[in-house]
This record gives structure tokens, sequence and C-alpha cells, in this order.
């Protein structure tokens, strides 16, 4: 509610509480004779507070799509402006200082520090923002506990499950209160009951804190669990559609 | 940012203990090898240095012939008349004190103990000349001098052989075929410089062992102290222009004595320490910078290692400087490290040698203090170009990393 509550102001920029907002974004790889047209010029809106799920087969351009959302990457052409910002202006560290502030990330692979405990990991983002000691531990029990592992908050990821790592990943990433959580296919790696766990997770983090995810899936089961969906195709967004009723209880239909 | 880096790299040395040592064994080796090596050197110079200051510093020993054990064929050069030693005394200026000396080996004898020692005939001037204080009793009265009076002061040596702890001072001692009344026993002062017991000797008035022992009233050796404001070069030559003139050696003819100058031992004698400490401290030297390859090459691996690591470290928001200074201060944190734990093996190696190298523990903290310095150094040189590395690459392609 934080988060929402800061979004809303100061951003008389783009209409309506869009947060992003790609137009002809372009990207490509390699020059001359070998280069690679990755996306051939997107136009994309993304709501604060939405759910949006990205779809797509292999080298449709989501990956590429989600790294510059990210701010991992830029676009070869074409603006792509986050919160009012024009992210393709912007050099590697204010790139850095912008996810830092506003974005999270959870990855298939989940990415945790190895031999580094919970609760360590959840403090990293922390570390890097400068808060103090126990301000730092305060926060990243806080997330430990909204994921539910606030009593597993002193082991390692070989100790945890999968299920359980990527629930620390998800609370490393919300930590610092983000206004957009980037989700690269979350549920990837883990079995069908532990997804639909995660899948909640993030629902009630963006039902609750009103944080804006976007997560990429292969799965129609769990694209269900968002309100938007954008289907990408050969480095062009083929459609984008609207669920009015996202909830588990779609499951089946699909 | 500093303080939360420092944290970051702490932490991540102790995550990988094992890894750490092996890294941070090189700069052990040679931070230990440096360190021990120099203050071994020290000790040695020191211990040197010692032994030839308890010959005495700024004495010039007179000498017929023309070197120590180069006398050639021909006949042997004449000895010294009780008049050349009054002629330096009087007519050398810079000179404190003369001493001649006479020398005669013989066997004492004390209540059914005795002992084969050197029967050194001089006079006061002789502690005069090198100052060597008495533990009992007193020095040569000027009428026993005079008169060439049977009276011995002995070193510790022969006093601990013969006396075996009891009183000497007051007793009658035989030497040889003669009887000597004990008047002194000097300290101790341990070996000469050149290997010899300085305390294994019986010091009688000049004129009794030269009529007792030599028969004649030749001297061998003469000790010439030397005034601290005067260089003893000068004196030296004064001295060689002196005996040339008394010993009728005409220009152009070869000397027929030397004079021979302690501190020019010291000098050479701490010279060759001197180098051969620099030579090896500087193969020492090199093993630190073998130690900080080390580290460079163990950074390297941890970077491509850790490549996944820094990826999470950039999506998550960390700067090119955040991370590059974590690297950093992780390389100078292992290498300090290093550095603190080869200071303290090269006190274990030094208190090892010192009894094996009969010499005097010493701590010296500067060499401690640069020691550790070059190992933190080290730290930044070879850290930086892992750092670079590790800070310049692309998160997504780190993030994607095997």
């Amino acid at each position: 509610m934080a988060s929402n509550a800061r979004l809303a102001t100061g951003h008389a920029a783009l209409a309506g509480d869009t947060i992003i907002a790609l137009r002809g974004v372009t990207k490509s790889y390699g020059e001359g004779a070998t280069a690679f047209l990755a996306l051939k010029g997107i136009d994309l809106d993304i709501t604060q507070g939405d759910f949006v799920a990205v779809m797509g087969a292999s080298g449709s351009g989501k990956s590429t799509t989600m790294n510059i959302l990210g701010c991992l990457d830029v676009p070869s052409a074409g603006t792509f402006q986050f919160k009012g910002v024009h992210v393709e202006t912007l050099d590697r560290d204010q790139r850095a200082l912008l996810r830092r502030k506003y974005l999270g990330f959870v990855f298939q692979g989940f990415n945790l520090l190895a031999r580094t405990s919970a609760l360590e990991n959840v403090e990293l983002p922390l570390l890097y923002r400068g808060d103090a000691k126990k301000a730092r531990h305060d926060t990243a029990m806080a997330a430990l506990d909204k994921v539910g592992l606030a009593d597993w908050w002193d082991h390692t990821p070989a100790e945890l499950s999968g299920g359980q790592q990527q629930r620390v990943a998800i609370a490393r990433a919300i930590v610092t209160s983000p206004a957009v959580l980037l989700a690269d296919e979350p549920t990837g790696n883990l079995d069908s009951e532990r997804s639909v766990e995660i899948m909640e997770l993030l629902s009630g983090l963006n039902r609750d804190s009103g944080i804006t995810v976007i997560m990429v899936t292969h799965e129609p089961d769990m694209a269900a669990f968002a309100r938007t969906i954008v289907h990408f195709k050969d480095g062009l967004v083929e459609r984008v559609e609207a669920h009015n009723s996202p909830s588990r209880l779609r499951e089946g239909s699909q | 940012m500093l303080g939360t880096t420092f944290l970051l790299a702490i932490r991540s040395i102790a995550r990988h203990k094992l890894r750490s040592i092996l890294t941070a064994l090189g700069i052990i080796i040679g931070v230990a090898a440096v360190v021990s090596m120099v203050t071994l050197g020290k000790a040695t110079t020191a211990a040197v240095q010692q032994s030839i200051a308890s010959l005495g510093t700024n004495i010039l020993q007179v000498r017929p012939g023309q070197g120590f054990g180069r006398g050639g064929g021909g006949p042997r050069p004449p000895d010294f008349k009780p008049e050349d030693v009054t002629a330096i005394a009087n007519q050398v200026a810079g000179v404190t004190a003369v001493a001649a000396q006479a020398q005669a080996t013989a066997t004492v004898i004390y209540e059914g103990a005795n002992w084969s020692t050197t029967i050194n005939g001089t006079t006061n001037g002789y502690f005069d000349v090198q100052p060597w204080p008495l533990t009992a009793g007193r020095a040569f009265t000027p009428i026993e001098e005079a008169a060439g009076k049977s009276a011995c002061i002995i070193g510790n040596t022969v006093s601990k052989n013969l006396y075996r702890g009891g009183q000497a001072v007051g007793t009658r001692m035989r030497i040889g075929a003669i009887s000597c009344d004990v008047i002194g026993v000097l300290s101790t002062r341990g070996q000469s410089g050149f290997g010899g017991d300085q305390d294994d000797v019986v010091i009688m008035p000049i004129k009794a062992v030269q009529r007792r022992f030599t028969g004649n009233r030749d001297i061998r050796l003469i000790l010439v102290g030397v005034d601290k404001a005067f260089a003893s070069s000068t004196v030296q030559a004064s001295i060689e222009d002196l005996l040339r003139e008394r010993r009728n050696i005409t220009t152009g003819k070869e000397d027929d004595f030397f004079v021979f100058d302690t501190k020019q031992i010291n000098d050479t004698l701490t010279g060759a320490t001197t180098a051969l400490t620099s030579i090896v401290t500087a193969v020492a030297g090199i093993s630190l910078i073998v130690g900080g390859i080390g580290i460079m090459n163990i950074m390297l691996v941890s970077v491509t290692e850790r490549t996944r690591e820094i990826g999470i470290r950039l999506a998550i928001g960390a700067v090119a400087n955040e991370v590059l200074l974590q690297f950093l201060v992780e390389a100078i944190a292992l290498s300090m490290l290093g550095g603190v734990i080869g200071l303290l093996l090269a006190q274990g190696v030094i208190l090892a040698l010192v009894p094996v190298l009969k010499v005097t523990y010493l701590f010296d903290l500067q060499i401690n203090l640069i020691a550790f310095a070059i190992s933190a150094l080290i730290g930044v040189v070879f850290g930086y170009f892992p750092a670079r590395r590790a800070a310049s690459l692309n998160p997504i392609d780190a993030l994607r990393h095997e």
C-alpha cells in the first residue's frame, strides 16, 4: 500500500496510471549480415497495479522484452518510459539505481546466493540501499514473514526445498517495496502444487501490496492468475488479452 | 558504502574458508619469509657487531709483520720496544691511551686444579683502551707495574675452571714456575669476533711477563685508544709515519709492521651480513609477488565461478563500482589476512631459528609494518584486474551463466 501511495504522486507525464510504456521498441543483436532482429517494434502499456503474464514461444521476443522492462538492457531503437523516465537515455549505473529502487526480480532458477542464509539473501538489496543493520534485519524478517518463511531465516538454500527457495527469492524481490516485480518463469522449476502456491503468493502481493507483477510463463495454468496476458510472436506483440476475473478457478477451463 | 562492502567481503571470505586460506597462502609464505629473513639478518648483524664491539671500538692494533699470518720468507720483523710505546703515547695526536702487550702461554695451578691459558702482560692502560670492568678485586698499582710484581688479574673462564665459584681474589696461584697473587677478576666478555674465548686469560704487569716468561723486553702488540674527535685513519697514518721513522724504514720500502683498525673489521663484517640479508630479502620479496599473482589467479577464478552471483547483485541494483569495490576489498582483505598470518608465522620461524643461529631475539616493528602494508598493497594491485572484470560483466549474460 505504501508503494501505491508513493507511485500515485508526481508522475503526470503518462496518461492515467500507466507505469510502463514501450513505443516502437526494437532490439537487434550482432551487426551487418549476421544481425538478428529480436524485437521488431513493440508498443506496450502496462498499468500500475496490473498482473501481466507474458507468453510466447521461444525466440518470440518475450525474454528480450523482459530484459528491457527490467532495465537490464536498452532498446536498439524506440522509447521505454518507466514512471515517466526515458530509460533508453540512462547509463548503466543509473539503470542499476532504478532497479534498486523500483524493481524486484524473481528468476526461474531462484538465483539465491549459495551458502548464504535466507535472511542474508533477503537483506542483500537492503545492503545496497544502505540500510542500517537493525532496519535491514527487521525489514528482511518482515518480508520473510510475508512469504511464510520467518521460521526458516537461518537456513541456506541447500537446506530449503525448491518452493521455499522461490519464496525466499520473492521475499528478496519485494523487500525494498518495489513498484514492479518481474518474474521470469517463476514456477518453471517447480511441481504443480508448489507452482500454485507461488502463484497465489504473487497474486496476494499484487492484490494486497499493489505491486505491479510482470511474469513470463509457458504454462496457461499460471497465466490464468494474471489480469492481462500479452502474447508474443516473432518479435512482435501478437495480442493483449484481458482477464476480468483472474483466479485459480480458471485453471480448469484452460 | 565502504562499510557495507567490507561486510560483504568478510562474509564472502568466511563462506569460503578453505579457498580463502589457499588463496592467501602465497602472501602468508611471502610475508613470513621477508619478515623472518630481515629480522634474522638484523639479529645476525647485531650479534656480529656486538662481538666486534667486545674487541673494543676506536682501537688500533699495532703489530710487527705485514698482516695476520702473512710473514712470508726472510727474517722475522723485530718486535716493538718499550720506547716505541712511549713514543706513540707522547708524539701522536688523538691517542687516549696506549697499552703494550707481551704474551706467553702457561699452565696455572690452584689447589690441584690446573688450566692452560694465555698470560697477557700489559699495563693499566689496557683497561683504558678498552673498558673491561672487574667483578672483584682491583687493577694494578703503579708500584706493581713499575716493579713488575707477580700480581694477576684473571679472566672469567680461568676463574671458573680454577676456583669453581670459590673466592679467587686474595689467593695465591701458580703460573708455571712462579707463584702469583690474584688481585682481581674480570667480567665476562664472551667470544671474540674470531671465535676465541676472550675470558680465557691471565693479565699480569708486562714487566713481570717479560722477565719471567719471554725473557726479553719485546712487545708483540700495542693497543692504541683513539679519541672520538679524531678520525681513526688520521691517527693510524701518524702512527705509521712515526714507526717507519723509528724502525728506519726508508721511502719506497715496505713497512715491517702493520696498524689494524677494529672499526674496519666491524664495517667489513657488517657490510657482508647486510648484503647477505638484502639478497635473501630480495628473494623473499619475489615470493611475495608470486603470492600476489596467486591472489589474482584465484580472484579471476572466483569471478568466473561467481558470475551468476555478480549477475544477481547487478540485477538487484548494485552499481558497477560496488561490485568492483566488493571484489577489490575481498582481495585486499584476503591479502591482509595472509599478511597477519604471515607475520605470526614469521615470529614462529624467528623463535625457532634464534637458538640455532645463536643470536638474540628481536622484534623489528618497522619491517612488520612494511610487510603488512605491502601485503595490503598487493591486494590492491592484483585484486584490481579481477574486480574490474567482475564489475564490467553484463547482468543478463551473468545471470544466464551456468
